[in-house]
């Protein structure tokens, strides 16, 4: 189980957008991850108001959500999003980071259904929520 | 404001845009956006493809930036929800995309956004989003 989890976060981490928004990689087992991404001036929507833009959560939710099924340590072929739903529940605050988890709660031998949150400051006052099906290509 | 410099001011004002490298052109009302192909948008670089999340970000900004253009006298909208559906991989090339405001009320807009490199015939993504108008 430990080497699941080194080559997940390192797998997750390598990908080049994720590296360039600054993931970071916090920990994934039994189906569920859990990824970062510190403020950062260039990532900010409106430099107005110094919120992280939603496009950033985008990336973070659906890189998370990836994660998650990787993290079931059934998944030795490629995946694929199929969909992704995101509700903005708030915007973050001001020069925050934000934090997601992800749990993939179902897996068939085609779909894999997963849910994820992100949230900066409380986990019980969430930024944004998001809902992902995963085709996976068996070969 | 005139279109086109709302616009040039919507693509100016934002660091994350430019983080992207997002630009746009305008054809009378008909906003066409292009995300030009850079390795830092990759996600999966066994593929290699781009990342699912810069495809939907691209989408969302692309509908932000033609409420932009039709409403230039509000605030910058605010995200309520987005649906994305991936339809094909995105490959290292360059990506356009067009929004459609399916219907601009007084406080929600409803926008269909359409993804595309090769041709707008194969898309590889759409998007369905509400936004939250503001006003002043």
């Amino acid at each position: 189980m430990k080497l699941i989890r080194k080559m997940v976060g390192h797998a997750m981490t390598m990908a080049p957008h994720a590296a360039a928004i600054g993931l970071k990689f916090e920990s994934a087992e039994d189906g569920r991850g859990r990824m970062s991404v510190p403020w950062r001036e260039d990532l900010v929507a409106d430099p107005e108001s110094g919120v992280i833009a939603s496009g950033v959560v985008t990336a973070l939710l659906d890189h998370c959500c990836g994660m998650a099924v990787n993290a079931t340590g059934k998944i030795n072929f490629p995946i694929a999003t199929l969909d992704l739903r995101i509700d903005y529940m708030r915007p973050a605050a001001p020069r925050a980071g934000l934090i997601a988890e992800a749990h993939c709660y179902k897996m068939t031998r085609s779909i894999a259904f997963v849910r994820a949150e992100a949230w900066d400051v409380d986990q019980s006052d969430l930024v944004a929520t998001a809902q992902a099906a995963f085709i996976l290509n068996r070969g | 404001m005139d279109k086109s410099a709302a616009l040039a001011a919507f693509l100016e004002r934002s660091p994350y845009i430019k983080f992207l490298g997002m630009k746009a052109e305008l054809q009378g009302d008909l906003l066409t956006a292009r995300l030009p192909f850079r390795k830092r948008l990759i996600g999966n670089p066994m593929i290699p493809a781009l990342h699912g999340g810069v495809i939907g970000a691209f989408m969302e900004m692309t509908a932000l930036a033609q409420l932009a253009v039709a409403e230039p006298s509000r605030r910058m909208p605010k995200t309520i929800d987005v649906t994305i559906e991936y339809l094909r991989p995105g490959k290292p090339q360059d990506l356009f995309a067009r929004a459609d405001l399916r219907k601009v009320g007084r406080r929600i807009a409803n926008v269909h956004v359409e993804a595309w490199q090769d041709s707008p015939e194969t898309p590889v993504a759409a998007l369905r989003g509400h936004f939250l108008l503001r006003q002043d």
